[in-house]
């Protein structure tokens, strides 16, 4: 396929070698807005592999959703439009297909997780009609062998009494329940991709171990390649097999997730590793122990500044980081980073 | 409603809302357009006197029916008179009608609302009262009303008010209800403060931006019942031109003269599209809701 | 659920009670002598004591309550004073045309309404949008009867299509009814679509920005069945309770139109009775029409375990 220079995965469970499933590059969505142009996307490569487990990483704000959708093509056009960019995926460009092609897609062989599961389903429709639509849809089955598919995707993740929940609501079910739904009914025909957009950021903690664990179940299962977004770096520890690390719009770092969580390249990556409060054995120890934030905030995506647009928040910048915008190269092996004082950072401790 | 802003003095509120009224009018082209609209109309029917038209009841009998022409703009109805000058003449019964039923809807609903929302004791008899009051059909009660107690412009003005009283009591209940539990008010009624001081100060400015837009309503509202009212034979008396009995005076003669109609009736019609758009530039400049969305 | 039904139908007895007494009251509340107020300005004394004692304005007010009230929950409404007929029997036979045009209305308004509300919600901001709002405002703003003359000049005076007034019984011949109800029913609806279609734009408006809607789009649903499907269901209830509260205005309206078009119904019957103000007949209509409209809004409030599943009765 096209140049993969950018890195070679060796998550662990990861076909290493095989040709990547999805794979976007120079993605730029904008949106036309009274304020100007909001560059909410600028300029994204990433691709990943079937089975392969890609966490992105960043702020609220720094256009991760943004990009899921833009893949999802479920942005309103206007205000969103595609300055550059392709989003190939099986051979053919996202960006040029049409609404009919997308909606084929959609659900099928790509499809998503919403971050609240409580507002992402239909509350006056049962838990049947919804699941089995896209599958009557997209595999033309009857509505009777769609609601025997149903059952199995919600034994696929774990719910109880299948049957009789295909007759439930989304009221009668809890949080956790209902994201176990969620998760069925964007695998219920098997997709090649899953968008999970913070899938457990509305759950609770115990929850939301069970859920990740769900994932990495159905991964193992159906060699499903997930782009794993969120804003938690606990998450993405315990579940991705490489991290792109987004700040305003851009891809600012990415490597596999040992690599990254032990020696990141960027001061931003940093900086979102420090603001995690780590547990430890030592009580005293935890109490002591300070949490950093990041100062500042992040820049306004219509008037960003001219050089590293991280350069107003960071303590490690220059003359030069004011000036010119870093490109994302490699600082180390299959470890790229865009930032022009990586060489001089100090030695990575938390 | 954030608590800051309550913080703030009435005063620097109003001017606070003033502004944001005057702002909308630049981002809302048809609410302007529906203020220019109003001030014409008003202009026209409360300066027709000195416009040196024909007398509006000035009847003329050799000339009836008579299609529009420079003398007689709008023409003539079937006993002669002039249209132009009685339609214009009609307006002023429409606006006094309209701005009267809104001005004392919204007081008594207003006064009614404030007292069944803080005090528990008479809510529940004031709202079965209005509920009953509601399920009458308002235009009904109006003619049952008009046609009691006899035609005339105060009996007609207070026919139509007492149908839209229950639904300003509705609404000023129900942002009573809202505020009564909001932290400031729960904390002023801790501190003391008198029951008609928290009513005043702090619940009422509250009141008023969404009374405002349910009074353009009602205005409307009561500028085409007045018409209806006219229409069945318990309106304004037949002396008085008004839009409505123009035009129920003159549907006999409708396929001989249409303009008998249509021209009572744009002017009409223009009127109520300008109150109505201006409500709604209003309500969106107002609601913090609908401003969000925009 | 049944008890729930009985429930909210006792509940709507005080209300009915309430109106009951209103409506009996306003002729006594009323300035000057009720029984000189219904003969007329040109009665003589005899007249206005004979209408005194056919109306037993004679007995203390609470006995003619009582009695009024024994009658009427025995369905007797009195007697006209004009023609001496029984109003229950007027009423009863004035009622088809009306509840013909009225439900022609409503069927027409919301085949027609829902879907340009829906459409201009999808299309928000865009010219159909405007289109649809501007037709709406217009809708709101043009009485009535403006819109019936107009329709009676371009489809029966100009097209020559429909007959200018009357009504034709539908069983009697069903397409002289068609052609009589098509004029009155789009003149009646206007201002009821006008008011549909705004609470239907707005209410898709909000259910558009949910989540579950963009749910729906990521399986790859076509547009139009995410709007039916998923959303307009969820926009229901508001709007069913709009086309509820609406026919507060039919009922105002068929009164202006019956006139426009001489159909004889309870609207002409109404203007009819105040022209003579035979109160009688005033008292039974309104009482028909309010009782009829609270009913209904009764049924419209039961119909929502139909849209909705989180509510259950």
């Amino acid at each position: 396929m096209t140049e993969d220079t950018v890195l070679l995965d060796r998550g662990p469970s990861a076909d290493a070698g095989t040709d990547p499933v999805l794979q976007v590059e120079d993605l730029r969505t904008y949106f036309d807005t009274r304020d100007g142009v909001v560059k909410a996307v600028d300029g994204l490569d990433f691709s990943v592999r079937p089975g392969e487990i890609l966490g992105v990483v960043g702020e609220s704000g720094c256009g991760k959703s943004i990009t899921s959708l833009s893949v999802m093509q479920l942005l309103p056009r206007p205000p969103a439009r595609f300055a550059s960019g392709r989003i190939m995926f099986k051979g053919r460009d996202l960006l040029q297909a049409s609404e009919d092609e997308m909606r084929r897609l959609r659900g099928n062989e790509i499809s998503m997780i919403f971050q609240d599961p409580m507002s992402s389903l239909n509350p006056v429709l049962s838990i049947g009609d919804q699941l089995t639509e896209a599958i009557i849809l997209h595999q033309g089955l009857s509505s009777k062998q769609a609601m025997d598919h149903a059952i199995e995707m919600l034994d696929l993740v774990h719910i109880p009494e299948p049957r009789r929940r295909l007759k439930e609501y989304p009221h009668q079910l809890s949080g956790g329940m209902r994201q176990r739904v969620m998760i069925a009914m964007a695998l219920s025909c098997n997709p090649s991709v899953l968008i999970a957009d913070e899938p457990t950021t509305a759950l609770d903690v115990t929850i939301q171990a069970q859920i990740l664990a769900l994932m990495e179940e159905i991964r193992d299962k159906l060699k499903t390649a997930i782009i794993l977004i969120t804003h938690d770096l606990g998450v993405v520890a315990e579940m991705a097999d490489r991290v792109l690390v987004m700040y305003a719009g851009r891809k600012v770092e990415e490597a596999d997730v040992v690599e990254i969580f032990e020696r990141p390249q960027h001061p931003y990556t940093r900086g979102l590793m420090r603001s995690v409060p780590r547990l430890t054995t030592d009580f005293s120890e935890a109490r002591e122990q300070r949490l950093s934030e990041i100062p500042g905030i992040v820049p306004a995506l219509t008037n960003l500044p001219k050089g590293c647009t991280f350069a107003e928040r960071c303590a490690f910048a220059t003359d030069r980081c004011r000036a010119e915008y870093p490109a994302i190269e490699p600082k180390k092996p299959d470890h790229v980073a865009a930032c022009w004082e990586s060489a001089n950072l100090p030695d990575w401790t938390l | 409603m954030s608590l800051h802003v309550q913080e703030l003095s009435f005063g620097a509120r109003l001017k606070h809302r003033a502004r944001v009224v005057a702002e909308s009018f630049k981002r809302n082209p048809t609410m302007l357009f529906g203020v220019v609209v109003l001030l014409l109309m008003a202009v026209l029917a409360f300066l027709a006197p000195w416009l040196g038209l024909p007398e509006p009841m000035q009847q003329s009998p050799r000339d009836r029916l008579q299609p529009p022409s420079p003398d007689a703009l709008f023409g003539t109805d079937m006993y002669g008179r002039d249209l132009f000058s009685r339609v214009l003449h009609g307006g002023q019964v429409s606006l006094v009608v309209g701005l009267t039923v809104a001005t004392l809807a919204t007081s008594f609903g207003l006064a009614i609302g404030l007292v069944s929302g803080f005090v528990r004791s008479v809510d529940a008899v004031i709202m079965r009262l209005m509920d009953a009051l509601m399920s009458i059909p308002s235009i009904l009660l109006a003619i049952a009303l008009v046609a009691l107690w006899g035609s005339s412009v105060p009996n007609v003005i207070l026919a139509l008010t007492i149908p839209e009283i229950p639904r300003v009591v509705r609404l000023v209940r129900s942002v009573v209800l809202m505020l009564r539990d909001q932290l400031y008010v729960q904390a002023a009624i801790a501190c003391g403060t008198s029951t008609p001081r928290i009513l005043i100060r702090h619940i009422l400015p509250n009141t008023i931006p969404p009374l405002i837009v349910q009074a353009t309503y009602i205005c409307a509202q009561a500028v085409i019942f007045e018409a209806y009212l006219s229409f069945v034979g318990a309106g304004t008396p037949p002396e008085i031109p008004s839009w409505g009995n123009i035009m129920a005076e003159g549907r006999m003669f409708f396929f001989q003269s249409v303009g008998i109609i249509l021209y009572p009736g744009a002017f009409l019609a223009l009127t109520v599209f300008a109150i109505n758009t201006f409500g709604d530039g209003l309500r969106d400049s107002l609601d913090p809701r609908m401003q969000r969305r925009v | 659920m049944y008890a729930y039904i009985i429930r909210r139908l006792i509940a709507t007895i005080p209300i009915m009670a309430i109106v009951a007494v209103f409506v009996f009251m306003l002729l006594h509340l009323s300035p000057g002598d009720p029984a000189a107020i219904i003969a007329g300005d040109f009665a003589t004394e005899d007249q206005i004591i004979k209408i005194r004692e056919q109306l037993g304005l004679n007995d203390p007010l609470y006995i003619q309550f009582g009695s009024w009230l024994v009658n009427l929950l025995q369905g007797d409404m009195g007697q006209s004073i004009y023609s001496g007929l029984p109003v229950t029997k007027l009423i009863g036979q004035r009622i088809e045309p009306t509840l013909m045009l009225t439900l022609c209305t409503m069927v027409i308004a919301i085949t027609m309404a829902i879907p340009l509300g829906v459409i201009a919600a999808w299309k928000v901001g865009t010219w159909i949008d405007r289109m649809v709002m501007t037709l709406a405002v217009f809708g709101f703003s043009v009485p009535v009867f403006v819109i019936g003359y107009l329709l009676i000049l371009g489809g029966s005076r100009t097209l020559g299509w429909f007959p200018v007034q009357g009504y034709t019984s539908i069983f009697e011949s069903v397409p002289g009814f068609l052609s009589h109800i098509t004029l009155p029913a789009l003149t009646l609806g206007a201002v009821y679509m006008a008011l549909i279609a705004r609470m239907t734009r707005a209410t898709m408006l909000e259910v558009l920005n949910e989540d579950y809607v963009r749910t729906a789009y990521a399986k790859g649903l076509a547009t139009r069945k995410v709007l039916v499907k998923h959303a307009l269901k969820n926009a229901m209830v508001p709007i069913s309770t709009t086309i509820g509260l609406g026919v507060a205005l039919l009922i105002g309206g068929v009164v202006v139109t019956e006139s426009v078009f001489a159909i004889p119904g309870l609207g002409r019957l109404t203007v009819d009775a105040v022209l003579r103000t035979d109160y009688p007949v005033i008292q039974g209509v309104i009482l028909v029409f309010s009782f009829t409209y609270v009913l209904l809004n009764l049924l419209i409030d039961l119909s929502y375990v139909l849209f909705d599943p989180r509510i259950r009765y």
